[in-house]
């Protein structure tokens, strides 16, 4: 069951990583990455991560892609319908480096390579992450090491989150 | 307990966001292809993690945190960008070529 519903929203993924790629209008683009997120979403409660599913769907396929979408509205692109797919030179670069890079990523990852060998003896198995999350929940399981291990880290991103703010006012005004 | 069909979506994804940012021209599906690589990439982060521990999980919520920062930066940019040139195509970005 599990299996059927995986291959189903990977269909959807890449179905929306397609047409994000070759719709012209900047809109279309946008809506269909926001399918692509939300079957991402869906992968991940797959994967046992329910508290990256949730922050997914709220956090990336809501706001960031809202304010995508207020600055495409905000720059008045939605009805600019001229193409802007390149073509001749760059798309044979386009699918050479894509090619090559898809090749090296499913010499490494596919079918179970050396890298799934190497990995699975190491740290408690496959069924560790589930474990910890049918013991202290889906968000317990997240919090713990957050704020324990990698508190630090943590509090830079908030710093962070500040200075992209204040970076992104400063970009953005015309006159402070 | 899907690793390797996980990791091979993962890469299709990352592939398909590297052919978007070398053939569109509007910088803006530009941002939103690499969007599309990080989203990748969390999704290898997130498969692994089932193998490795909980920590990939935790490094995927600090990837959603500086894509997020990056995404209100490089937005802020292309308007900054789009006020002095009047468009987002990145071929008529040429000031330091003429």
């Amino acid at each position: 069951m599990a299996e059927v519903f995986f291959y189903l929203l990977a269909a959807l993924a890449i179905g929306g990583g397609v047409g994000m790629v070759t719709r012209k209008n900047p809109v279309g683009s946008l809506l269909f990455l926001v399918l692509t997120l939300a079957s991402l979403a869906g992968i991940f409660v797959l994967l046992d991560a329910h508290f990256l599913a949730a922050i997914q769907v709220v956090v990336y396929a809501g706001a960031i892609m809202v304010l995508f979408l207020f600055v495409i509205m905000l720059l008045n692109l939605g009805h600019d319908y001229q193409p802007d797919i390149r073509g001749g030179l760059w798309m044979v670069m386009g699918f050479a480096l894509s090619g090559l890079l898809g090749g090296i990523l499913a010499q490494r990852f596919g079918g179970g390579g050396e890298l799934t060998g190497a990995l699975l003896p190491v740290a408690g198995g496959p069924g560790a992450v589930r474990a910890l999350v049918e013991e202290h929940n889906a968000v317990g399981a997240i919090a713990g090491p957050m704020f324990r291990d990698y508190l630090v880290p943590f509090e830079v991103t908030s710093v962070l989150l500040l200075v992209a703010i204040v970076g992104a006012i400063v970009l953005a005004k015309r006159r402070i | 307990m899907m690793l390797a069909e996980s990791l091979v979506l993962s890469a299709i994804l990352f592939v398909i966001g590297t052919f978007g940012v070398l053939v569109r021209r509007n910088a803006i599906i530009i941002f939103l292809c690499i969007e599309l690589q990080l989203n990748a990439v969390n999704l290898a982060f997130v498969a692994l993690s089932q193998y490795v521990g909980i920590e990939g999980q935790v490094f995927v919520f600090f990837v959603m945190t500086v894509a997020a920062a990056e995404a209100a930066v490089g937005l802020a940019l292309i308007i900054a960008i789009f006020r002095h040139y009047e468009t987002v195509n990145v071929d008529q970005f040429n000031l330091l070529r003429s």
